[in-house]
């Protein structure tokens, strides 16, 4: 690749804010970004080369070294580890003649692990290129390894019947979207989007923003801030443009209710989005896709094509005189997008660091406009508000926590899959809906949240003020290793820290020393002091949420879960330090003995 | 607008949106930092200006003034984080300070003498990190690095504005790089502000080091906080 074909390919006003889309460009075209590469994206952007590695070497699926022909995702998750991931790993292993992290000597395959894909319910799961394969086990690795090297297309083994990408059948070919229930808000079939928007167009702004501020709805990413707010506060900010970005980033492990909602209901999404637009007074869109939902891209597109020829998008949305459209921006690999303004930053082509706040992105967000960001859950049920009245949404739920949202249900239970259940709802009884027969412990939001006993907790009530869950609900049952469990969340926070705050890129790598030394025994009871104090630290003092959440999966299961702790503490019965291990200093000892022994005879 | 706050205690007048951190130094209020610079835009990395707002911790740099404002910088559990902050980047490095020509003018070593830290509580982690001394002015010592982003944002060509200086990789596995080619270019005294804004001895200016006495170096002479109070640009 040289300056000249980039240059050619990225002719259309080269701007710094499109260098994701341009290092995707690249990687799609020859599997890798070289440095010569880097090179000529410098000279068109106008920019040194250091500054494009800092964003190229920032996202998980960057490769700046050359790939496989087939470069091979596996999903590294908890889920993944309780269906069968270590033979699937070994099955890929043996048949790709390659190990993970390498290419294979023939070039034709390259292993990679990858966090949490949002396929939860049917793990083990990994990506080729944009395509997914689920529900893995040996015999069907062995069998696409095959099918690869007679030449065949993942997407041809993946899709077989050939449907186009665009359609709701290649998707429904790869990934299956299990909708369990049907509840007030969401999946409703048929919906009339046109006189939805029609509704809400002939209304004045404000009134829209009265209407959802009638529904209470908080935002459904898990910080749960009164959306009605956020967008008045958009609506007064002062800014040349405005901004409206949906968070697709799914990347919370164990969520994928928005998966399905992309898969299920992308209109209620869009038209969600294009009623925030009118709002706030923005004329611009992104959905922001994290990489590993690349097979919904097409068929998103296809959407969003259809709604401008049906006048829901464009210059003059059904004749109002409102012009508001979207575009797709994907990601490439990083946890940490999912806060907002780091989130923002990925849009303007930039390493996913979150910014410092104040100011907020309703001040200044996107390209330094007035921006909102909101989560799919949220915009799919703003298009339900508007058509129902903020009233009748109001209604469902508890008085702090209005409506419904979405579960996304992984792990030990018979019925894995999307729930919609009303806020209010008990553990307990969530966790019966679900078919959990021998639950133990309840992760609640994912790492970032809050891991809970079936037994002490069932009680507990799904609401912002107890378990505000942010829609990812682990189940595990008694057979599991729990501190295993614990281990690899706080590895995932490591891999995913951004690192640009001292708490943060410092504290989890030394929390998960501790977990460590607790699950090799040698932990002692000031290791649990440290724990929670360094924890207290993380949460104080770090720039964004996943700093000041990475602790949790240490301290939420010291409060509910005690005695895992306590069972593995070192007893100091010999040696006064428990980092002192008599066997490892004694080693040899044996040996120098023989040694001098047979010397002096 | 004019806002009325009180810190430890103490009623002070200040402009509503001023930066907390430069209305105590006004005050003479010492809230240490290793990143943040009077006058520059606030890199909110290094997190050791950590006080109480209201009741919530944040970092004083970030902190804009509002009326009716109470911050804690004295109470106890809050001065223990920032010597925290700071232990967790000895931690993280390797800093030898008998051995390092920064020593007595690195605001590292200097900022940990304020917050009165003896050791650090976290495990030394004695990473692995390589050096690069391929610039011909620049000798890049990454054991001292920590990430503070001062030569990233405000170090850049002359000419062209580009970047210098940037980070590569992230998290843990993040690691200060440095372009040869623009490095170059940098005059003289360009490369004295990269040396000298690099709060520990990660940037040194080759062919210089050791130029100063022990008890006439930079600390040494005066300490931070005086230069912090008295508004020294450092």
């Amino acid at each position: 690749m040289n300056i000249e074909s980039n240059k050619a390919a990225f002719s259309k006003e080269p701007r710094e804010e499109n260098l994701v889309t341009m290092l995707w460009d690249i990687q799609r075209r020859n599997g890798w970004i070289s440095k010569a590469d880097v090179r000529s994206l410098a000279a068109i952007l106008n920019v040194s080369p250091l500054d494009i590695d800092e964003t190229l070497s920032f996202y998980h699926f960057f490769r700046s070294k050359p790939s496989g022909r087939h470069q091979i995702y596996l999903c590294d998750s908890v889920i993944a580890r309780m269906n069968g991931y270590d033979q699937v790993r070994a099955a890929l292993e043996r048949e790709t003649n390659c190990c993970f992290g390498g290419l294979s000597a023939d070039g034709l395959f390259g292993l990679e692990d990858t966090p949490c894909i949002g396929l939860s319910d049917q793990e083990p799961a990994m990506m080729i290129g944009d395509v997914v394969f689920t529900g893995l086990t040996p015999e069907a690795v062995s069998n696409i390894v095959a099918q690869l090297r007679a030449g065949k297309l993942p997407a041809d083994i993946a899709n077989p019947n050939g449907y186009d990408s665009g359609t709701l059948d290649y998707v429904d070919a790869m990934v299956v979207s299990r909708i369990r229930n049907q509840g007030p808000v969401f999946f409703k079939p048929m919906r009339d989007h046109h006189a939805v928007l029609q509704g809400v167009l002939a209304r004045h702004p404000i009134e829209i923003i009265d209407e959802i501020a009638a529904s209470k709805l908080r935002g459904r990413g898990g910080a749960g801030f009164p959306t009605g707010l956020k967008w008045r506060l958009a609506h007064e900010a002062e800014g040349g443009q405005k901004f409206i970005i949906c968070n697709a980033d799914e990347g919370e492990p164990g969520t994928f209710k928005d998966r399905c909602l992309l898969t299920r209901s992308p209109r209620d999404v869009l038209i969600g989005m294009v009623v925030a637009g009118f709002a706030v007074g923005a004329r611009s869109g992104i959905l922001y896709l994290r990489a590993e939902y690349w097979y919904l891209k097409d068929y998103l597109e296809r959407h969003i094509g259809e709604c401008r020829e049906a006048g829901l998008l464009g210059d003059d949305i059904l004749g109002s005189g409102f012009a508001f459209d979207i575009r797709i921006q994907m990601g490439a690999g990083a946890y940490i997008c999912g806060d907002e303004t780091a989130l923002i930053e990925s849009c303007e082509g930039k390493r996913g660091t979150p910014r410092v706040k104040p100011p907020y992105p309703i001040q200044s967000g996107y390209l330094g406009m007035p921006t909102v960001v909101n989560n799919v859950e949220t915009f799919a049920i703003v298009s339900r508000i508007v058509e129902e009245g903020g009233r009748w949404y109001a209604s469902m739920g508890t008085e702090k926590s209005s409506g419904t949202r979405l579960l996304s249900v992984s792990g030990d239970c018979a019925r894995p899959g999307i729930y919609e259940i009303e806020w209010g709802m008990r553990l307990d009884e969530v966790l019966g809906m679900v078919g959990a027969s021998r639950p133990m412990a309840v992760q609640v939001s994912g790492p970032s949240g809050e891991c809970v006993s079936a037994a002490k907790d069932g009680g507990r009530v799904f609401c912002y003020s107890d378990l505000s869950c942010n829609g990812s609900l682990m189940i595990f049952d008694e057979s599991r290793d729990l501190l295993g469990i614990i281990r690899h969340f706080m590895s995932f926070f490591v891999q995913e820290s951004c690192g640009i705050c001292t708490p943060c890129r410092s504290g989890c790598v030394d929390m998960l020393t501790k977990v460590d030394r607790v699950i090799g025994g040698k932990a002692t009871k000031q290791d649990l002091e440290d724990c929670n104090a360094w924890g207290h630290l993380m949460r104080s003092t770090s720039r964004c949420g996943l700093g000041t959440t990475a602790a949790k999966p240490i301290l939420t299961t010291m409060k509910s879960f005690p005695e895992l702790y306590r069972d593995r503490l070192a007893v100091v019965d010999g040696p006064i330090l428990a980092s002192f291990d008599l066997e490892k200093a004694l080693k040899g000892h044996e040996d120098a003995f023989r040694n001098l022994v047979k010397d002096n005879y | 607008m004019t806002a009325k706050l009180y810190i430890d205690g103490r009623e002070i007048c200040a402009s509503e949106g001023d930066v907390l951190i430069d209305v105590a130094a006004d005050y003479g209020i010492h809230i240490p930092s290793l990143c943040y610079m009077r006058g520059r835009p606030c890199l909110g990395t290094c997190r050791v200006c950590s006080v109480v707002v209201n009741g919530s911790i944040m970092p004083a740099c970030t902190a804009r003034i509002a009326d009716g404002m109470v911050v804690e910088v004295a109470q106890p559990e809050v001065a223990d984080m920032r010597r925290a902050l700071v232990e967790a980047n000895f931690s993280e490095g390797n800093h030898n300070c008998p051995s390092c020509e920064k020593s007595g003018r690195c605001e590292l070593q200097a900022v940990a003498y304020e917050v009165e830290m003896v050791v650090s509580r976290f495990p030394y982690r004695f990473a692995e990190r390589e050096r690069d001394q391929t610039a011909r002015h620049i000798f890049l010592e990454r054991d001292r690095c920590i990430f503070c982003q001062r030569c990233v944002e405000f170090i850049r060509d002359i000419d062209t504005g580009h970047k210098i200086f940037a980070i590569h990789g992230r998290g843990t596995h993040a690691r200060i790089d440095i372009d040869v080619v623009l490095a170059d270019r940098m005059p003289p005294e360009q490369v004295r502000e990269a040396a000298d804004i690099c709060p520990v001895g990660c940037i040194i200016e080759k062919g210089r080091g050791y130029n100063d006495p022990i008890g006439k170096r930079k600390f040494e002479t005066r300490s931070i906080r005086d230069r912090v109070l008295e508004g020294d640009k450092k």
